[in-house]
C-alpha cells in the first residue's frame, strides 16, 4: 500500500486560515476565543480543541521584509515519538497509509506523547485527561477523501497524495523555485524521524527555525531508551521480579496474618 | 471588473494596489497565484502596510496613505517619457488624438475654470474642438500641442521618479523597479492588470485615482485584453448587484436619477442621451429611450402610456445641488430634515464615517427601522452610551432619546434564493439553504408587507404622491412575498404584446412595448430559462471564459471592451491571447464588445462612449479632465506640487459642530482603516469562528514609532483624532515601515475596522475617528489618510 502524505507549498500561503476553521469544524473542536500575541496568529501555540495553526513571523532577509506563513500541525512523522513513548496499548497507532492517529478511549493520559514528540503537538484535555492533535482526517482519508484542510484551502498551497508522488512535487516545486532565484529553496522531510507524512516546500530551506519548524527534529533519547534498551531492560527487570516472587513462595511459602483476622 | 477573477490567471503582470486580496478575496486571489505559477507573472503590491498580498509579491513598494495618484501620474510619465506606452493602441483606442480648446489648462494646482467664489469648475474649456457637425476635431500625427495626447505629455511630466519618491515616501529607485514590471507589459505580447478594491475609493479623489489606473492601463494597451483591464474587487457578496441596480444618483442600469431641471420624460432624455462625437461612434448610450422607457413600464406596468410620460412624472426628482448619498443624507438627519430611516443589510452606525455624528443623527429621528439578522449598533444606537461610555461620555441616555426603533429580524443570505453579482459581473444563482430561524423573513417579504401596508394607507387617506405609490405596479403572483424568480424574470423583461421572455437587450423598445427591470440584466432570464442559475464549464477559447457558467452583464460578455484586443483591421495584438476573432464576417469568442457582424474599422472600438474611443483626457469628472495629485484633506504635509493648493478643491467637506478636522501638531500620524481576513465587515463579531480567529481589536504601529513613545506589543494604546479614540493593544511591527515626505519622518497606523459594542467579541467602532470628508464624484469617505495621535494608555 502506498502511504499518503500532505505538502504544504509555504510560498503560496496567504495565511488566510481557512483550512484552521475547516478543521475544527470537521473535528467538531469547540471555538473558543483567540489570544493576542502580538501577531496576526490565531493564538500562541496548538490546543487540545485547535489542532492546526498557522505561524506568522516576521523576518529580515537581506535586508528585505519577509512575513513567513506556515501552517502548524501533526507532522505524521515516518517514526513516530509518540508512539515510541506511549505506554497504553491502542492509544496511538500507526495506519498503513501512515498516518498516526490517537484513540482517545485507549488513552491513559499519562502525556508521554508529549515528551515524546520533537514537534511540540500533542496537548492534553484538563477536561477529558486524553491527548489530541490532528488525526490527518483519518475518518475522511478512509473514504478516499481529502483531509479537511486541504479541500478548504483557496491557493492549493496544500495537495494531498501519495508520499510518493508529493515527494517528487515537492522536489520539482523547489527546482522550480531556485530557477526563479530562490536559490535556498528547498524540502523539509526531516531524516531524524525517518521523515514526515506531512512536507513542506520552504522558499530558504536552510533556516527552518523562521517557519517554526525545528532543524533537526529527534525523538528525545529517553524516548528511544523507553521503548528500546530500557523498555528490554525493564522487561527484564519485571520478569526478574515474578521469577523472584515465585522463587521466595517456594522457599518461604504463603505470607501469614497475624493481625487477628481484621481483614 | 473590466475583466473578471477567472481572468486574472491571464496576466503576465498583476499591479495591486488600493487593495488585498491575498486577505480580503482570498478565493479570487488563487487566479493571481495561477498567473504565478503559470505564466510567471510578476505580482507588485503598493500598499501603507506589508501586508499578506505583500507577502507572496514580487515586488513590494510601501506608499503614504492618500498619495496613490502621483505613484499612477509618475508611470504614466515613466512610460512616456521612455516610449514604453503601446502606440499604436493609443492612436486607434484612445482620444490621445483629440483636439482640446484653447483655453484649457492648469496652473498652481487648479485647472482652467475655477470660479474661487463658487469654489466650483466651469468645465466649458475642458471641451473637445468641433467641426460644423459637431464632430470633434483631432490630429492623428498627435503632434499638435492642442491633442490631448501632448496635454497629457505635458502635465504629467512634472511627476519624476524623484518627485514620486518625495510624495509618496518610498525611495526614487524602488518606484522605478515597479514602474518597470509594470510598464513591461506596454509592448503587443503583454497583459498586466490592475486589482483594486477601497484603498482607492476611500479617499477625496478616488474617482480620479481609478482614472489615472485607466489611464496608465490605456497608454499600456491592456484594456479590453485577457490578463488586463482595471479590476475593482467588491467587498460584499452583493454589492455589485446593489451598485447595478441603482444606489443615490442611479436608476437601475446607471441610467441617472431624475432632477428637478428635467420636467418630463422628454427633457430628461434629452439631457441624457449623448450625441456622437466622432463619425464612426457606435454610440450606444444612444439608446437611453430604449432603455428608459422600458424601464418606466417594469415600474408601472400598464398606468405607464405614451401620454403621462411613461410615469416619469412620478419618479422622485432631485432638486438643484441635492444630493441624496451616504454622507449627505445623514448630514441632513444630522440637521433635523429627516423624519424616518428603513435600513436593510446596513449598519450606518458602524460604517460610516464619524461615529459620533452618526449616533446624534439617529437620534434626530422619529422612527428607524431595521432588518438584520443579529442587533447591530444601528440597531442599538439608543444604547450607546450604556454600552460604549468610554468612546461616547456625552451621548444622551436611553430615556432622552425619541427615535422609536424597530428591529425586524431579516433572513440571512443562506436562507434566499436569488442572484449575487459577483467582482466579474457574472449573476450567479443560489438556491436556500435552509428555511429562515423563528420569526425571521426573506427581504422581499419585508418590503412587499411594508409597502401593501403603505398602499392602503395612501389609498384611504391620500397624501402628497398618492398617485406615484398607487400607480407603482405589482402584479406577483404572492403580491405579499413575491418569488424572487418572477422578479428575476422582471427584471430581465419581456415583450409585452406577445408576453415572451426578452432574449437581451438589443430587443429593448422606446414605445412602451417592452418592459425590463435593468436593461444590463436583460438576457439573464429568457425564454430558455434562468441563465443565472447555468453551471457549465465549457471554455472553447481557452482563456477562463466560461460562456456557460452563470451569466454575466452585459450580453453574457465576460471582458469588456473585448475589441480593444485587436487592431484595426481586426486582427489580434497577441494571437495566444485573443478573446474575440473575425471568422467569416463575424466576431467569435467571447460576446464581442461590438456590433458582432460589424466590420473592425466600421466603429470604434469603444462603443458605449459617445467618442467611440477611451477617455485619457475625460470632463466628466468634478476637479479636472486629467488627475492630478491632492493630498487627503487631513494630511501631515503640504502638497509638494502646489502648496497654495493642497487637497482636491473639489472636496465634499462638512462644517457642522461634530465634524473637526485636526491639524498634524495635534495629530501628527497618518490613519488608514483596513479589513482583515478573518472578519467580514462589522458582522461576523457575532460568528464563532471569526471571532475566535481574530478576538482583538489591535492598532498596528511601526517599530520606530513604538520605540518613540516606549510602547511594546500587547500595551493597551489610544489612538485619537479631531473626532473621537479608539483604545486596544498594540501590534508593534516592522511591516509598516517609516517614511520620509515634506523634509520629515511620516509614521502611518494601521487600524482594523471589525469591532463594535454589540457582538460576541468588542471592541471601539474605528469609524470613532474618520472624517466626513467626501469624494465629490462618488460621495465616498475619506477612510485611508487621515490624522490621529497615538498615546500609551
Amino acid at each position: 500500500m502506498h502511504t499518503v502524505a500532505k505538502l504544504i507549498d509555504t510560498t503560496m500561503c496567504i495565511g488566510c486560515k481557512a483550512c484552521e476553521v475547516a478543521c475544527q469544524e470537521w473535528n467538531d473542536l469547540e471555538f473558543t476565543l483567540g489570544t493576542f500575541d502580538g501577531s496576526y496568529q490565531t493564538m500562541p501555540g496548538l490546543t487540545h480543541n485547535f489542532w492546526n495553526l498557522i505561524q506568522f513571523r516576521e523576518v529580515e532577509r537581506n535586508g528585505a521584509m519577509s512575513w513567513l506563513m506556515a501552517k502548524y500541525q501533526c507532522m505524521h512523522c515516518v517514526d513516530p515519538g509518540c508512539l515510541r513513548a506511549c505506554p497504553a496499548p491502542g492509544a496511538i497507532v500507526k495506519l498503513p497509509n501512515g498516518t498516526v492517529d490517537f484513540h482517545q478511549d485507549n488513552c491513559i493520559g499519562c502525556g508521554y506523547c508529549i515528551t515524546g514528540c520533537p514537534f511540540d503537538v500533542p496537548r492534553l484535555s484538563p477536561a477529558t485527561k486524553k491527548v489530541y492533535k490532528c488525526s490527518l482526517c483519518s475518518d475522511r482519508t478512509a473514504v478516499g477523501l481529502e483531509p479537511a484542510c486541504i479541500k478548504t484551502c483557496p491557493t492549493n498551497c496544500l495537495s494531498f497524495g501519495t508520499r510518493e508522488s508529493l515527494l517528487e512535487e515537492a522536489e520539482a516545486r523547489s527546482a522550480e523555485l531556485r530557477a526563479d532565484g530562490h536559490s535556498l529553496a528547498g524540502v523539509y522531510n526531516p531524516a531524524g524521524v525517518g521523515g514526515t507524512h506531512v512536507l513542506y516546500v520552504l522558499s530558504d530551506a536552510s533556516r527552518p527555525e523562521e517557519y517554526g519548524l525545528p532543524r533537526n527534529p529527534t525523538i528525545p533519547w529517553a524516548v528511544v531508551l523507553w521503548k528500546g534498551p530500557v523498555k528490554w531492560l525493564g522487561n527484564l527487570v519485571l520478569a526478574g521480579g515474578i521469577l523472584g516472587a515465585f522463587f521466595h513462595y517456594l522457599r518461604y511459602g504463603p505470607k501469614s496474618h497475624d493481625d487477628g483476622g481484621k481483614h | 471588473m473590466t475583466n473578471g477573477w477567472t481572468d486574472v490567471a491571464n496576466a503576465d503582470v498583476v499591479l495591486v494596489m488600493g487593495g488585498n486580496p491575498a486577505e480580503n478575496h482570498p478565493v479570487g486571489f488563487r487566479f493571481v497565484m495561477e498567473a504565478r505559477r503559470k505564466r510567471k507573472a510578476k505580482l507588485v503590491s503598493v500598499d501603507p502596510r506589508f501586508n499578506r498580498t505583500a507577502a507572496v509579491s514580487d515586488c513590494y513598494v510601501p506608499i503614504r496613505a492618500g498619495t496613490d495618484i502621483a505613484f499612477l501620474a509618475g508611470l504614466i510619465h515613466y512610460a512616456l517619457s521612455r516610449n514604453l506606452h503601446h502606440a499604436e493602441y493609443v492612436r486607434l483606442h484612445t482620444n490621445a488624438a483629440f483636439l482640446v480648446k484653447e483655453g484649457f489648462g492648469f496652473e498652481d494646482g487648479y485647472f482652467s475654470g475655477w470660479d474661487a467664489e463658487k469654489k466650483a469648475y466651469d468645465k466649458s474649456s475642458w471641451q473637445y474642438e468641433v467641426d460644423g457637425e459637431g464632430y470633434a476635431r483631432t490630429d492623428e500625427s498627435l503632434e499638435s500641442p492642442r491633442t490631448v495626447f501632448q496635454l497629457m505629455k505635458r502635465h504629467y511630466a512634472r511627476y519624476t521618479s524623484e518627485k514620486v519618491a518625495e510624495i509618496c515616501g518610498s525611495t526614487a529607485a524602488e518606484f522605478e523597479k515597479a514602474a518597470a514590471i509594470i510598464c513591461s507589459t506596454g509592448g503587443p505580447g503583454r497583459s498586466g492588470t490592475v486589482l483594486y478594491a477601497l484603498g482607492w475609493t476611500q479617499h477625496s479623489h478616488s474617482v480620479q485615482l481609478i482614472h489615472t489606473a485607466a489611464m496608465v492601463q490605456l497608454l499600456l494597451g491592456n484594456i479590453g485584453m485577457p490578463g488586463g483591464g482595471v479590476n475593482a474587487q467588491r467587498g460584499h457578496a452583493n454589492i455589485q448587484g446593489a451598485t447595478d441596480m441603482g444606489t443615490w444618483n442611479t436608476l437601475p442600469g446607471y441610467l441617472k436619477a431624475p432632477r428637478a431641471q428635467w420636467a418630463n420624460l422628454e427633457a430628461y432624455l434629452e439631457a441624457n442621451t449623448p450625441r456622437s462625437l466622432r463619425r464612426n461612434s457606435l454610440n450606444y448610450w444612444s439608446n437611453t429611450p430604449k432603455f428608459m422607457v422600458s424601464l418606466l413600464k417594469a415600474f408601472y406596468g400598464e398606468r405607464a402610456t405614451r401620454e403621462n410620460g411613461f410615469g416619469y412624472d412620478w419618479l422622485p426628482k432631485n432638486g438643484e445641488g441635492e444630493n441624496h448619498s451616504w454622507g449627505y443624507f445623514f448630514d441632513r438627519m444630522h440637521a433635523g430634515g429627516i423624519e424616518g430611516l428603513i435600513s436593510f443589510g446596513m449598519n450606518p452606525v458602524a460604517n460610516g464615517p464619524n461615529t459620533k455624528k452618526m449616533l446624534a443623527a439617529l437620534g434626530k429621528l422619529k422612527w428607524l427601522i431595521i432588518a438584520e439578522n443579529f442587533e447591530t449598533e444601528t440597531a442599538a444606537f439608543w444604547n450607546a452610551k450604556k454600552l460604549a461610555e468610554t468612546y461616547y461620555p456625552s451621548a444622551p441616555e436611553a430615556r432622552d432619546i425619541g427615535t422609536e426603533v424597530f428591529l425586524l429580524p431579516a433572513a440571512c443570505f443562506a436562507e434566499k434564493d436569488g442572484a449575487f453579482v459577483n467582482s466579474s459581473r457574472w449573476l450567479q444563482w443560489k438556491n436556500a439553504a435552509v428555511d429562515p430561524p423563528g420569526e425571521a423573513r426573506r427581504d422581499q417579504e419585508i418590503i412587499a408587507r411594508l409597502f401593501l401596508k403603505i398602499r392602503h394607507l395612501y389609498e384611504q387617506e391620500g397624501g402628497p404622491g398618492a398617485e406615484a405609490v398607487r400607480s407603482i405596479g405589482w402584479s406577483y403572483s404572492n403580491p405579499e412575498s413575491p418569488s424572487l424568480e418572477e422578479v428575476a424574470r422582471e427584471i430581465n423583461g419581456r415583450d409585452l404584446k406577445s408576453g415572451r421572455q426578452l432574449a437581451g437587450l438589443g430587443e429593448l423598445k422606446d414605445d412602451g412595448t417592452t418592459a425590463s427591470g435593468c436593461w444590463i440584466y436583460s438576457g439573464s432570464f429568457t425564454e430558455a430559462g434562468n441563465m443565472m442559475a447555468r453551471r457549465g464549464q465549457r471554455d472553447p477559447t481557452g482563456l477562463g471564459i466560461y460562456p456557460d457558467w452563470s451569466w454575466s452583464w452585459p450580453a453574457n460578455r465576460r471582458i469588456l471592451y473585448n475589441r480593444a484586443s485587436a487592431n484595426e483591421k481586426g486582427e489580434p495584438w497577441d494571437r495566444t491571447r485573443a478573446p474575440v476573432r473575425r471568422e467569416n464576417g463575424r466576431w467569435t469568442g467571447d460576446v464581442v464588445d461590438f456590433k458582432a457582424d460589424a466590420s473592425p474599422e466600421d466603429f470604434g472600438a469603444f462603443i458605449m462612449l459617445p467618442e467611440g474611443v477611451a477617455k485619457l483626457f475625460a470632463s466628466d469628472l468634478a476637479e479636472g479632465p486629467f488627475p492630478e495629485h491632492y493630498e487627503p484633506v487631513e494630511s501631515p504635509v503640504e502638497n509638494a506640487l502646489h502648496p497654495a493648493v493642497s487637497s482636491n478643491p473639489m472636496a465634499q467637506v462638512f462644517r457642522g459642530d461634530l465634524d473637526r478636522l485636526g491639524t498634524s501638531k495635534e495629530f501628527p500620524y497618518v490613519a488608514l482603516t483596513y479589513r482583515l481576513t478573518e472578519h467580514f465587515h462589522y458582522w461576523t463579531k457575532h460568528v464563532a469562528a471569526s471571532s475566535q480567529l481574530q478576538t482583538n481589536f489591535f492598532v498596528e504601529l511601526p517599530e520606530e514609532l513604538a520605540r518613540e513613545k516606549n510602547i511594546r506589543s500587547g500595551d493597551r494604546v489610544r489612538v485619537s483624532s479631531a473626532r473621537g479614540h479608539v483604545e486596544g493593544a498594540a501590534m508593534v511591527t516592522r511591516r509598516i515601515r517609516p517614511l520620509q515626505a515634506g523634509g520629515r519622518v511620516i509614521y502611518q497606523v494601521g487600524l482594523p475596522i471589525h469591532w463594535g459594542f454589540v457582538g460576541r467579541v468588542q471592541g471601539p467602532l474605528i469609524n470613532n475617528l474618520t472624517p466626513s470628508v467626501l469624494d465629490p464624484n462618488s460621495g465616498t469617505p475619506e477612510y485611508k489618510g487621515f490624522l490621529v495621535n497615538v498615546e500609551k494608555v
